[in-house]
């Protein structure tokens, strides 16, 4: 039992990152008819928010130490962030604890910037030239970001840690009153979970909701229609890429503790996301979610010893093997609807 | 000539002279000049040119006749690759046994990953060549990497299959049933086509310039060749002409009553059994087979390759092979200092400037040059460096544009 409870655990982390990438990239399909292959490039560019904005916080200037000399004599110097200056040293030193959660802030601006001028700039010539030409452009895009980022931070993963609040693990075996030690789940994991069910339900919300997301969702179904009444619908689409950026940016910015942010994380996540997406189902936000979930759930199932003992490297094929059996047994996905993209 | 319209035989006879003077065209700069690192005419690298213009070649068999868009070739590549070493390990160091059955596995592999593939189209069958693909290499890498028979089995079989993640090496203990095990100075023998090694090259030095003819090279090359041959014969042939039809329409297709499943197959078979051939070559001329050659970014590079060149025309996919092999080669070479010794004779302010400017683009950073180059041929240059070709024709000699224009559909953008 506690082994089948902390591998649901396991799974849901991943689950999550999958889930958000999927629900941007199904948003971006759904209102644009774009297939976006640098939707793993946001969220790389995301992580990297968070790394930026540590490294800004962490912006200091040599002061000397009052009454305290070297071994030469001269005054002893030492390095003081500047948020110390300005926030005081305890106040300051939170702060730069509490980078990775704070990148959000950071990271939001940034994202809808990048997501307005991608889609202004060249998603939107896009439009009427076919599916391939989409992938193959947005696919040449995600290589230059993802070596800009490289020619930037380098090559190597770049730690950015959580808030110390944050950085224990929680014995959820004592928890539910088995044994303690069973099951141990790190805090930021839980974190991310929640965080992930949070951005999921607030995007949900806003489709639903709010007056702009019903003409969103009215343009998804019929684009033309809704442009015939009078609506500028394009304007509202590249508010709603700018939104799925947005979402996969700060899908990014809270993972960079789990995995050190690198440069080619974009394209890792963006090759599962696309699987999850198709087993979901084309165009469906709530298929992207599920099916982001069940396939993190299920990778973290494969990787379990007896399994892997049973049936040696499952765990590195177990989501395209549950890809390819869907689609050819479910032919739009889990929940996709009749007619999207289905041949 | 040999059943070829005279155009095509035009066009053959220009990639015939290509390959044949690819050595002094490759060349063009002195060697102790400050531009011969520039020269791409040494053996490795042309090998690369031919081997990855096979592997093209192949892939616009499929994409740029039939429009599908496979993003798992690799898988047929690595394949290939496995077979060519088993043969070499176990048979003799023979080429032709070798790519024999590098085609005919890896044929049979893509009957299999194709039947099931091609149940679906558009972006569901990207997917699911992308989710073979990655199987094969989580296979090839871990599980068929396992021990089979135990350690002490003539140290052959003992890192499985695949030899996994470092890859499948010739060992002394190899029986070679047709060959031998050690040459007679103790050494692995080295892959061979009738007496004619691989690695065998002369020089010629003329002045200041130095050409190396090698033996797998021109191999490589009469191989690819006949490749490009085929292809050819293939594009023109009525069976082409239906896999065409089904680009352009496939639903029109079927309603006229034809089954085009056979045909797509037969098409993706064709393409698999070419990458085949491209993965036997790649272990012929460096006998070492990984499952990295598998993984979805080698998949990703073919299709760079065929867009860069030109999507569903003759000559587009091996220029896309031999610009990527020679960015991928001769610009990552490029490092500061060098940057500094061309533009020395600038003032140093401007020097500086220039230097931190082209830096990104070159060395480690030419994978930027690489997508931006690519992102604007998708953008301006739908039809490739091919189509960039015929409008730089088509500006000098106005009246021939209409007739040299491409039967061959490049102006179509692939679907």
């Amino acid at each position: 039992m506690d082994a089948i409870i902390l591998q649901i655990l396991n799974g849901l982390d991943k689950g999550s990152a999958y889930a958000l990438i999927a629900l941007g990239l199904t948003l971006i399909f759904g209102t644009l008819g774009v297939v976006n292959f640098a939707h793993g490039a946001l969220f790389m560019i995301g992580a990297f928010c968070a790394v930026t904005l540590q490294r800004i916080l962490a912006l200091s200037h040599e002061v000397a130490v009052p009454g305290e000399t070297d071994f030469l004599g001269n005054p002893l110097m030492r390095n003081v962030p500047y948020v110390y200056d300005w926030f005081g040293e305890a106040a300051g030193q939170t702060i730069i604890e509490w980078s990775v959660p704070l990148a959000l802030l950071f990271a939001i601006p940034i994202m809808i910037a990048v997501g307005v001028i991608m889609e202004r700039g060249l998603i939107k010539h896009f439009y009427k030239r076919p599916h391939a030409d989409q992938i193959l452009v947005t696919f040449g895009l995600a290589i230059v970001m993802a070596e800009l980022i490289k020619y930037w931070f380098g090559a190597n993963p770049i730690p950015a840690p959580a808030p110390p609040a944050f950085t224990g693990s929680f014995d959820f075996g004592a928890a539910l009153g088995m044994d303690p030690n069973t099951i141990i789940y790190p805090y930021w994991r839980l974190v991310y979970f929640g965080f992930a069910a949070v951005v999921i339900a607030a995007v949900f919300a806003f489709l639903q909701f709010t007056t702009f997301g019903m003409v969103v969702r009215a343009g998804m179904a019929d684009r033309e229609t809704v442009g015939l009444l009078g609506i500028d619908i394009d304007k509202r689409f590249t508010i709603m890429f700018a939104i799925a950026a947005c979402v996969a940016g700060v899908a990014g910015v809270m993972y960079a503790p789990i995995n050190s942010p690198n440069y080619h994380m974009g394209m890792d996540f963006l090759v599962l996301s696309f699987v999850v997406v198709v087993v979901g189902g084309m165009g469906s936000l709530p298929g992207a979610v599920l099916a982001g979930f069940v396939l993190g759930i299920l990778e973290s199932f494969a990787s379990m010893r007896e399994v892997i003992e049973f049936m040696p490297g499952i765990n590195q094929v177990v989501i395209y093997l549950a890809a390819i059996i869907i689609l050819l047994t479910r032919p739009r996905g889990l929940l996709g609807r009749k007619g999207m993209m289905e041949d | 000539m040999l059943g070829l319209s005279a155009k095509d035989t035009r066009l053959f006879l220009i990639v015939i002279a290509m390959v044949a003077f690819a050595p002094f065209l490759m060349n063009p700069f002195p060697t102790d000049s400050a531009m011969a690192q520039f020269n791409a005419g040494y053996p490795d690298l042309m090998q690369r040119f031919v081997i990855f213009g096979i592997f093209a070649i192949g892939f616009n068999i499929l994409f740029g006749l039939t429009g599908y868009l496979s993003f798992g070739h690799a898988a047929f590549l690595g394949v290939g690759s496995y077979a060519a070493m088993w043969v070499f390990k176990l048979l003799g160091m023979n080429v032709l046994p070798a790519l024999a059955l590098s085609i005919v596995l890896s044929g049979l592999f893509a009957v299999v990953i194709g039947y099931v593939s091609l149940r679906r189209s558009g972006i569901y069958f990207s997917i699911l060549t992308l989710a073979f693909a990655m199987m094969s290499y989580a296979l090839a890498y871990s599980v068929l990497a396992a021990d089979m028979d135990g350690p002490d089995q003539q140290g052959m079989l003992q890192k499985g299959l695949t030899g996994g993640e470092t890859g499948l090496q010739l060992t002394l203990s190899d029986p070679r049933v047709l060959g031998q095990s050690t040459t007679a100075e103790g050494n692995i023998p080295v892959p061979n086509l009738f007496g004619i090694e691989m690695r065998d090259a002369t020089e010629l030095v003329l002045g200041n310039w130095a050409f190396t003819f090698s033996a797998g090279y021109y191999i490589a090359g009469v191989i690819m060749l006949i490749a490009f041959y085929i292809s050819i014969r293939i594009f023109r042939s009525p069976f082409g002409l239906m896999l065409q039809a089904i680009k352009t329409n496939q639903t029109r297709l079927n309603y006229t009553g034809l089954n085009s499943r056979p045909y797509t197959l037969a098409a993706f078979v064709i393409s698999g059994m070419y990458a085949g051939l491209a993965g036997g070559l790649m272990v012929a001329m460096d006998p070492l087979a990984g499952p990295e050659r598998m993984f979805w970014t080698a998949s990703g590079e073919v299709v760079l390759m065929t867009i860069l060149g030109g999507v569903g025309t003759l000559i587009g996919p091996v220029l896309g092979a031999g610009a990527i092999k020679y960015m991928e080669n001769i610009l990552s070479k490029i490092n500061k200092d060098t940057l500094y010794e061309w533009f020395s004779f600038m003032p140093d302010g401007l020097e500086g400037l220039l230097v931190t400017m082209v830096y990104p683009f070159v060395g480690k950073g030419w994978h930027l040059t690489l997508g931006i180059i690519f992102m604007l041929v998708v953008i301006f240059l739908p039809g490739g460096l091919v189509e960039g070709g015929q409008r730089i024709r088509g500006l000098f000699g106005r009246k021939k544009k209409t007739e040299t224009d491409t039967p061959d559909g490049a102006k179509s953008p692939a679907e």
